[in-house]
């Protein structure tokens, strides 16, 4: 039978805020244990919440970012339940008014693009830490974490493979950090995936029963415990047993999940609005002003790559995985288009971009990935690439020697002219010169004139490389190829 | 209306103790609440906005700012164990 898989996302964003969504206690990762809860953190008796406006912002700008509806009253609403980590006895969170309702995120799998819909995003407090060493038999409860504001992001089951969950969670990601709501540090939790995951015949309409894999942070291990679920679901259905609603736990080093409550062991959790917190309203100016405040979004960016500059749907999305790979390749473009250019005019944004997006997408990817550097911390600047493809641009350089001047700038050689000059790695465009040096080639290998002579192709490209190997790659190959005929005709 | 089962599943969630003749107890005086908020339902409210709050006023925000020291020396000093900085809570297994 064709199976047909079903995904959801539930996402846990860590906001970028200095304090806690509502107490002034810092949230800085790695603190000593229970230096950074203060008695409302620790739930004494008589505290009160009061909420961050740090927070509420970002949940707008994400709001905006994808095009939801913001919620213009929404209400805080206590989540009840037992657990030592979390002193109130409940998590203070959103449920019937979340401050985010709707919105739609795009994702590319390959060549195809897709519209996930968001079902909701709502403010709520993280709890705090559990650490099960042996302290003689006790539990031992770090409350640092608890309180720190987290946006969780609900995503409608519109995903139907892993690589399509896989794909929504990078965009996610993407947007995210884009928009400098959430610092996406991974390890330390900053965004933390929840997938809801089942299985039906292809072409049913309802939905089969779900699983819950909780708590994946990383897109490695949100694809491969999807990838087992799956299989896990349709083997437990062939072989005649039913889903069973629950929650589950991937372990990375067995790459399988297992159970950590069904759905009768699941929690009640009473939701009711949270006395202790009046209803939120999001007004007018605030909203301008965190409308203002955002930067250019991924997909704008993308549409503007694509409409002024040529490049392909492909390519602008590459370039746009990231904020800081996009203003970087956006810098080379500037610089190049400021500088002396010999071939100004039509065309020349659609030139420059293309080339400054082939380095950025190559040379330099390529150079950071196999270091394992972000962009962001690249050895060459925008400004320093930008005067190499200024020289490649001019004619100074041919591609195989502008690669070697790469490589010598990585290397902290210095900028490129300053490579260019100590090295003597200028292209030969002297006619003249390179005339002499064709000669002495061509006088240095009868064998290969006679054998172009003849009619043999072959002998043509071996007298090109034979001139290339002379000048050491410094001659321009079409020159060398026109005179070359010219001379081999006269 | 709520039956004893009812009435020993919310103890359970509340994390409350009770025994057979409390619960015998609570759930007559539970049931007597839900018969006046039955009462009270029979209002026609169609057309009426439901109330997060008592009073028609809206949460002030709280600057984003570190306002509060540590202070765990103070707050461990009362807590019943601790150790390495940790509050220490009977054994814990989900």
């Amino acid at each position: 039978m064709q199976w047909e898989t079903v995904i959801g996302l539930e996402v846990h964003t860590q906001l970028t805020t200095r304090s806690k969504i509502f107490s002034g206690a810092p949230i800085e990762f790695g603190a000593a244990p229970n230096t950074q809860a203060c008695a409302v953190d620790l739930a004494l008796p008589g505290v009160l919440p009061v909420l961050n406006r740090g927070a509420v912002e970002r949940a707008i700008k994400f709001g905006l970012a994808i095009g939801a509806r913001l919620n213009r009253v929404n209400v805080f609403a206590r989540k009840n339940y037992f657990y030592p980590d979390l002193p109130k006895g409940y998590q203070i969170s959103q449920f019937e008014l979340p401050i985010v309702e709707g919105g739609e995120l795009a994702i590319q799998v390959g060549d195809a693009s897709k519209v996930i819909r968001l079902t909701r995003a709502h403010l709520e407090e993280d709890a705090g830490k559990s650490l099960h060493e042996d302290f003689h038999g006790c539990t031992g409860i770090d409350l640092n974490r608890a309180g720190t504001p987290l946006l969780e992001i609900v995503s409608e089951p519109d995903m139907r493979s892993a690589k399509e969950a896989v794909a929504y969670a990078r965009a996610l990601y993407n947007l995210v950090t884009w928009i400098g709501i959430c610092d996406g540090n991974m390890q330390e939790g900053s965004f933390r995936v929840d997938a809801n995951v089942s299985v039906r015949p292809a072409g049913q309409k309802e939905f089969g029963t779900r699983r819950e894999i909780k708590n994946l942070n990383s897109f490695r291990f949100l694809e491969q415990a999807i990838d087992y679920e799956v299989r896990w679901q349709i083997e437990r259905i062939e072989d005649g047993h039913a889903i069973q609603q629950a929650t589950v736990l991937f372990d990375p080093d067995s790459g399988a999940t297992r159970m950590m409550r069904t759905k009768e062991e699941a929690h009640d959790y009473r939701y009711f609005p949270d006395p202790d917190l009046l209803p939120v309203r999001l007004d007018d100016a605030l909203i301008a002003r965190m409308q203002s405040e955002l930067p250019e979004l991924p997909q704008a960016k993308q549409a503007r790559y694509q409409s002024d500059w040529g490049l392909s749907a492909y390519d602008a999305a590459t370039l746009t995985a990231s904020h800081a790979l996009a203003e970087y390749f956006e810098a080379v473009v500037a610089k190049l288009l400021v500088s002396p250019r010999p071939q100004a005019g039509e065309g020349q944004g659609e030139r420059v971009a293309k080339l400054a997006a082939n380095w950025v997408m190559g040379e330099l990817s390529g150079t950071l990935n196999k270091e394992g550097l972000d962009i962001a911390e690249s050895r060459i600047g925008a400004a320093s690439l930008a005067g190499l493809l200024a020289r490649l641009q001019d004619g100074t350089l041919s591609g195989k020697l502008a690669k070697e001047v790469f490589a010598a700038m990585w290397a902290g050689e210095g900028e490129a002219d300053a490579i260019i000059e100590a090295k003597g790695l200028k292209q030969m465009s002297d006619t003249g010169e390179i005339e002499r040096i064709l000669d002495e080639v061509l006088a240095a290998n009868p064998k290969s004139v006679e054998e172009f002579r003849a009619g043999k192709d072959k002998a043509f490209n071996a007298l090109v490389g034979q001139v290339m190997k002379a000048t050491r790659g410094k001659a321009n190959p079409q020159q060398v190829n026109e005179l070359l005929k010219k001379k081999l005709a006269g | 209306m709520l039956s004893l089962e009812d009435v020993r599943r919310i103890a359970h969630l509340a994390r409350i103790r009770v025994s057979p003749e409390e619960a015998a107890r609570y759930q007559a005086q539970l049931n007597g609440i839900l018969g006046l908020i039955e009462q009270m339902q029979a209002v026609d409210t169609s057309g009426v906005e439901p109330m997060a709050h008592a009073q028609e006023v809206y949460q002030r925000l709280r600057e984003d700012a570190v306002t509060e020291p540590d202070r765990r020396d103070a707050f461990q000093a009362v807590a019943p164990q601790v150790e390495a900085g940790l509050y220490l809570v009977p054994k814990v297994i989900e």
